[in-house]
């Protein structure tokens, strides 16, 4: 009890600005965390069969959710075929699990994912076993979010790998063509690279070609992530020490193998946080490409609002969104502190130190 | 050796300049079988639509693209700059509540920066709009918690020297006022970009070497001396990189007023290119204007670095 007290004495009132802050935090607690709750869980409309209930409450209306949860999730897919992107989205997640752990950076973990995604595929678009075809422009809701962000990574790192390398090269052309492309892209929003992508790429391309909204907002998404992506694995390069490269040579071995046998594991391993972080800020970028109409988890949350039934509960519906988005960035950036904290992955630290 | 990079660079140059002429040709085609007109004359005619806030400048829907475009870009920075002092001010507190003895006040302030940066700007961009709109009472019942200071779903009044905001109607006139879009994208860039501030402040905090803070301890300085005259000189050097780019992000996601419908450069070129499909020169503006709102700030953001630096360094 009495190291109950001191614990609180040292923590709480140390000192009097101190003692203040901790008042003033329990005052503003007591004055808004009743009506809060009130709000939020006492009054709340858990469910109700129409708006009227919720209308007539003085809560939060989370009917409106569990109302809306089919659209939300999974958007304009046929109805009693949902269960697929469910099925797939369950897939995609539990890839990307796998892909965390470290006892799983094995040979046959990108074979998993091709094999993974072929999976994912077949059950978005069905057309086989049985299942009916569904053209891509129903997709939407969560699925689209995952989609977008995984296929993104996927198509970026190759990329941004090249990109990395090219703008280290001693070739002049070669530089500076990297450098452009990476200061360029980092230095617009990306709303300006998806309006490219949606308005002008129809231009650039010979007439009656024609690529799908959902591919054209995909690779506007890859060249976007694939500039940042590009800066971390360059940075994870800068940190692999001379000498490595010059014991290559002096082995005989050629620039590819250079890279791809000694430079690249060591670079890629050291940025393996930093990458997650990027990949993080793209998970959340990827719900701008509402903003030229397509489908995503955001985008299907802003629409279940539009029906005149259930308008005026955009603070729920919002709040619901950055819950489920959290869930997600928090649960990559917790993964992400653990491999800063674990010096042990570092397999590049020892040879620095030597 | 040199003879292959030559060669590499050579095709790495044709494969660039035919992908170009290749985009450019067809382009060129299809704006023809459309018959829109390249180039930006375009820019005087007339814009034909209204614009919902102006800032320092007056504008009708009778007035050219030019000036509508410039009407956006004078939005774009009027939030922008608002938004980078505001997050400055409340991501420096933030970061130093983290680190402060109190554990009630840190834990609060980590509760903060983990929502915050986890939760898309866009999303909460749409949580502050919908808060307001649809969150706050009519201005016949107004929310009151200052002296002439009134939130209503038509959004904030404020009193300016001698000019109070009075009720009229539907609405208040007089005194100044942030409307419902204004004051929900500063809100969330502000609340946004002060998580990743505090996050910087913090670290820039924490690496200055405890031997400098036992040292201005043994000097007999207090808690708020030891912060202004040892710890923050050294941590700003180390926060100004960072603090950059957090400034940068902050001008790039302005654009993203285009979904609340703040008259942002991005949301008027966007009804620009909508009304007269001039789709490439439209992003080019875009573009050429962030690149240079980006371009300025680093060097500014350079120009200071350069005279912290120098400070410590001189003897």
């Amino acid at each position: 009890m009495s190291k109950l007290l001191h614990g609180v004495r040292r923590n709480l009132f140390s000192s009097w600005p101190s003692a203040l802050a901790t008042l003033a935090i329990l005052w503003l607690a007591a004055r808004w965390l009743p009506p809060f709750f009130d709000w939020a869980i006492a009054q709340a409309v858990w469910r109700a069969p129409d708006a009227r209930a919720c209308r007539a409450a003085q809560g939060a209306c989370w009917a409106f959710v569990s109302e809306k949860h089919r659209f939300i999730l999974f958007g304009t897919y046929p109805f009693e075929q949902q269960w697929r992107p469910a099925a797939a989205s369950a897939l995609l997640v539990a890839l990307w699990g796998l892909s965390a752990l470290k006892a799983c950076w094995k040979w046959w973990l990108p074979a998993a994912w091709a094999a993974g995604l072929a999976l994912i595929g077949a059950l978005m678009w069905g057309g086989v076993l049985g299942l009916p075809y569904v053209e891509n422009e129903r997709w939407g809701g969560l699925i689209l979010t995952l989609l977008l962000a995984s296929f993104g990574a996927a198509f970026a790192f190759p990329f941004a790998i090249l990109l990395a390398l090219g703008r280290r090269s001693g070739l002049p052309v070669l530089r500076y063509a990297c450098v452009g492309y990476i200061e360029l892209v980092r230095g617009v929003p990306l709303i300006s690279v998806l309006f490219m992508a949606s308005v002008m790429l129809p231009l650039f391309l010979p007439a009656g070609a024609s690529i799908d909204k959902l591919l054209r907002a995909q690779l506007a998404l890859v060249l976007f992530a694939s500039a940042y992506l590009a800066e971390v694995v360059r940075g994870g390069l800068q940190a692999v020490p001379r000498q490595q490269v010059e014991a290559a040579q002096a082995l005989g071995l050629g620039y590819p193998q250079t890279m791809l046998r000694v430079v690249l594991p060591q670079a890629l391993r050291m940025s393996i946080a930093p990458l997650v972080n990027t990949f993080i800020g793209f998970f959340k970028d990827t719900s701008l490409v509402l903003i030229i109409g397509l489908f995503d988890f955001l985008s299907t949350v802003k629409v279940s609002l539009q029906d005149p039934a259930w308008s005026g509960f955009g603070v729920e519906a919002y709040l619901f969104a950055a819950l489920v988005y959290f869930v997600f960035c928090y649960a990559m950036s917790a993964y992400s502190r653990s491999l800063e904290a674990k010096p042990a992955l570092d397999a590049a630290a020892g040879l620095r130190r030597e | 050796m040199k003879l292959r990079g030559l060669a590499l660079q050579a095709a790495l140059a044709a494969v660039l300049a035919l992908l170009f002429w290749w985009f450019y040709s067809n382009a060129a085609a299809n704006l023809a079988a459309r018959g829109i007109a390249s180039g930006f004359a375009f820019l005087r005619r007339e814009a034909g639509f209204e614009i919902g806030e102006t800032t320092f400048a007056a504008y009708s829907a009778a007035d050219s693209y030019l000036r509508a475009l410039a009407i956006g870009l004078a939005n774009t920075i009027r939030v922008a700059a608002l938004g980078v002092l505001l997050a400055t001010a409340l991501g420096a507190a933030a970061g130093l509540a983290r680190l402060a003895p109190n554990w009630l006040l840190g834990k609060l302030a980590g509760a903060y920066v983990e929502a915050v940066r986890n939760v898309p700007l866009l999303v909460q961009l749409f949580f502050w709009y919908a808060l307001i709109t649809e969150g706050l009472p009519a201005p016949a019942e107004a929310l009151h918690p200052l002296p002439g200071v009134f939130l209503s779903n038509r959004g904030i009044h404020f009193p300016l020297p001698g000019d109070l905001p009075v009720l009229s109607g539907f609405n208040f006139a007089g005194g100044g006022a942030l409307t419902p879009e204004f004051a929900a994208l500063l809100a969330g860039l502000t609340v946004y970009t002060a998580g990743f501030v505090a996050e910087i402040v913090r670290a820039g905090v924490l690496s200055v070497p405890r031997g400098q803070l036992e040292a201005a301890r043994s000097l007999g300085l207090g808690r708020r001396d030891e912060l202004r005259y040892v710890v923050l000189p050294q941590a700003l050097r180390l926060m100004v990189p960072p603090m950059t780019s957090q400034y940068l992000n902050l001008a790039k996601n302005s654009s993203l007023a285009v979904a609340i419908g703040y008259p942002d450069l991005v949301s008027i070129a966007n009804t620009t290119m909508n009304q007269t499909g001039q789709a490439i020169e439209g992003v080019a503006v875009i573009m050429a204007v962030f690149l240079t709102i980006s371009l300025s700030i680093s060097a500014l953001m350079n120009w200071y670095n350069r005279r912290a630096a120098l400070r410590g360094l001189a003897p």
